[in-house]
């Protein structure tokens, strides 16, 4: 791509537009690392900030059910939240691989004309534009009064289940996973399309010409063949749902207690954060900070995981 | 279909709906209700915001501050231009680095090994960063300059965390955009002389500035409707901006403020305020969407 190495090096050049243009081209440099190594800042920083809760409250943080912020008798554990984030993300994943690879499947395939498939692939991507806080406001004016009947039957009919195990009081797990579905729903679809639409189409081809139906080329050829992509995808979406804020402090319910019941309100480290940090002061800023850090640490590993396994499939087909 | 009426020879030629046909035509329904269910979301917050933030709608809306609680009428003047102030400075800061990474990662990165690594290494920062979720980049706002006291609860606290959410967009449509310029443009420039940053500077970059509007005004759209970064970044206010180093109303934070209070009025405004957002949020994406190429979202 580059004119830099091709210059004939022998052309007189004015010495201040030599030097110009070495700073230039350092200074572009610089900036791309500054770029590059501004996620360990970010990671740094934070850590920095957890130090001093780190030191009082060590790893037992993660495995303790307190949060006291009151001055003198403060105490904090983050477990109910840890287990909340994580039990949040899995319901919104069990929920939306499905529908995602599902719809992948329909707009990769050639069940209806291009037309019509590109416009729902754009609907699709556009419920990835729509504000985290105004699905937030949506379920808490929509959504919760619609799922409430629901949640009362369940807890009628199956309250012997824990799961269902409480009155359903509105906000909790149930409709904040829901939204969450909602909302790693597109980026999920986009990439498994993609790897579905990168295959190389000489592989369905031999399939359907060894006599095989479409959807036993589907099952058998196509969605192995695309896995590694769609894995990348789920873990994309998890990611996503780990770290989702503002969605999930309005519909969760805000509760530190560790509940088995999905219609029980609970809390995620996202939202202790959102609801917390306005207020925080002293040690228990430092606390946040290592909730912070650990939900940072959470979405790194998946995120990183996530990149490796596509660009892995990226080298697959270039 | 009934063949017993038929010849012994014919029969073996009519063909019976199998188990697999059936099946076939089972899956398809399935995958196209997927379909159907994971549109109708879209639907359904956008039919609701329409409805109920657009009885509110009105001019005033700009020029008023938010009703005391308890009263009605009002506006989110404030919070409108605290938004165009807080996005415009997340896009002075983010800008300048993401296309100058940009620049560095197509022209200049293949001179030597070193730097084909640099650049690896950089994109795959750049990737995870933008998997990074907006409530830690207000924790490193916050961590950065609230609790150091560079700039406490500010525009410009504020302004820092949104400009880390909208730098690997900036970067990665800059970075495309670059790719697309035809080679023979570059050759030409050094070909009469020119040196590298006349090249790009004057060359290159003309070139490929409408896409990257593109890809910076996707950026601004995201940051627009970003609340997590802002919560103990920028807090908000019930009045007018007073500077880039004082807390800012802002519409998102409106929103998430008065989703939750028990006020008709305020809850009017916070529908009003969505559909605000989304509007820009819409318009903004279906624009770039006409003009970058299809990408996948990510």
């Amino acid at each position: 791509m580059t004119p830099g190495a091709a210059l004939p090096e022998g052309r007189s050049r004015s010495p201040q537009e030599r030097l110009i243009d070495r700073l230039f081209v350092r200074s572009t440099l610089g900036l791309a690392v500054l770029t590059g190594v501004l996620l360990a800042f970010i990671v740094l920083v934070i850590a920095w900030g957890a130090v001093p809760a780190l030191r009082q409250f060590g790893l037992d943080f993660i495995t303790r059910s307190a949060w006291n912020p009151v001055p003198g008798r403060e105490d904090f554990g983050v477990f109910p939240m840890l287990a909340g984030t994580l039990i949040s993300s899995v319901i919104a994943l069990l929920i939306a691989v499905p529908l995602g690879l599902g719809t992948a499947v329909f707009l990769s395939e050639d069940f209806i004309p291009p037309q019509p498939r590109m416009v729902i692939s754009f609907l699709v991507e556009l419920l990835a534009a729509i504000p985290s806080v105004v699905y937030g406001l949506w379920g808490i004016f929509v959504l919760i009064p619609l799922i409430q009947p629901v949640a009362q039957w369940l807890h009628a009919n199956l309250g012997w289940i824990p799961l269902f195990g409480t009155e359903p009081v509105g906000p909790g797990m149930l409709p904040a996973s829901l939204v969450l579905s909602i909302m790693i729903l597109p980026i999920m679809t986009a990439i498994a399309k993609d790897s579905l639409a990168a295959l190389p189409p000489e592989l369905r081809q031999a399939s359907m010409g060894l006599g095989a139906t479409r959807w036993w080329t589907i099952f058998r050829v196509l969605i192995p063949g695309a896995i590694s992509g769609i894995v990348g995808g789920t873990m994309l979406g998890l990611g996503r749902a780990l770290g989702e804020t503002m969605a999930a402090t309005m519909l969760i319910g805000n509760s530190n207690q560790f509940q088995v019941s999905l219609l029980a309100p609970s809390n995620t480290i996202a939202s202790l954060l959102a609801n917390q940090f306005p207020e925080a002061r002293g040690i228990q800023v430092s606390a946040l900070m290592y909730a912070a850090v650990l939900l940072m640490l959470m979405t790194l590993l998946v995120n990183i995981l996530a990149e490796v396994i596509v660009n892995r499939l990226k080298a697959k087909y270039e | 279909m009934t063949a017993t009426t038929l010849s012994s020879k014919v029969e073996g030629l009519i063909k019976r709906p199998q188990f697999r046909t059936l099946f076939g035509g089972v899956m398809t329904g399935l995958v196209g209700l997927c379909a159907l269910l994971t549109v109708i979301p879209l639907f359904a917050v956008l039919g609701f915001v329409l409805v109920r933030g657009i009885g509110r709608f009105s001019l005033t809306l700009f020029t008023q501050l938010p009703p005391p609680p308890g009263l009605s009428g009002g506006g989110f003047g404030n919070a409108f231009i605290g938004t165009l102030i807080v996005v415009l400075l997340g896009t002075l800061i983010a800008v300048p680095f993401g296309v100058l990474t940009a620049v560095y990662l197509s022209e200049f990165s293949n001179i030597s090994r070193t730097q084909k690594e640099v650049a690896r290494w950089v994109r795959f920062g750049i990737n995870v960063l933008a998997g990074v979720p907006s409530i830690i980049a207000g924790v490193f706002a916050f961590g950065l300059l609230v609790t150091t006291g560079i700039f406490g609860y500010s525009a410009a606290a504020a302004g820092v965390a949104l400009a880390v959410l909208m730098l690997p967009t900036v970067v990665r449509t800059a970075d495309e955009a670059l790719k697309i310029v035809p080679q023979e443009v570059r050759w030409a420039s050094v070909g009469l002389g020119a040196s590298n940053y006349y090249t790009i500077l004057r060359v290159v970059l003309p070139a490929a500035l409408p896409s990257i509007l593109t890809g910076v005004i996707l950026a601004m759209a995201r940051a627009v409707g970003d609340t997590a970064a802002l919560i103990f970044t920028a807090l908000f206010s019930s009045f007018w901006p007073r500077g880039v180093f004082e807390p800012i109303a802002t519409l998102s934070v409106l929103v998430y403020n008065f989703a939750t209070v028990p006020f008709k009025p305020q809850q009017e405004l916070a529908w009003a305020a969505s559909f605000f957002l989304v509007m820009i949020i819409l318009v903004a994406s279906v624009a770039s969407r006409l003009v970058i190429r299809r990408q996948p979202m990510r």
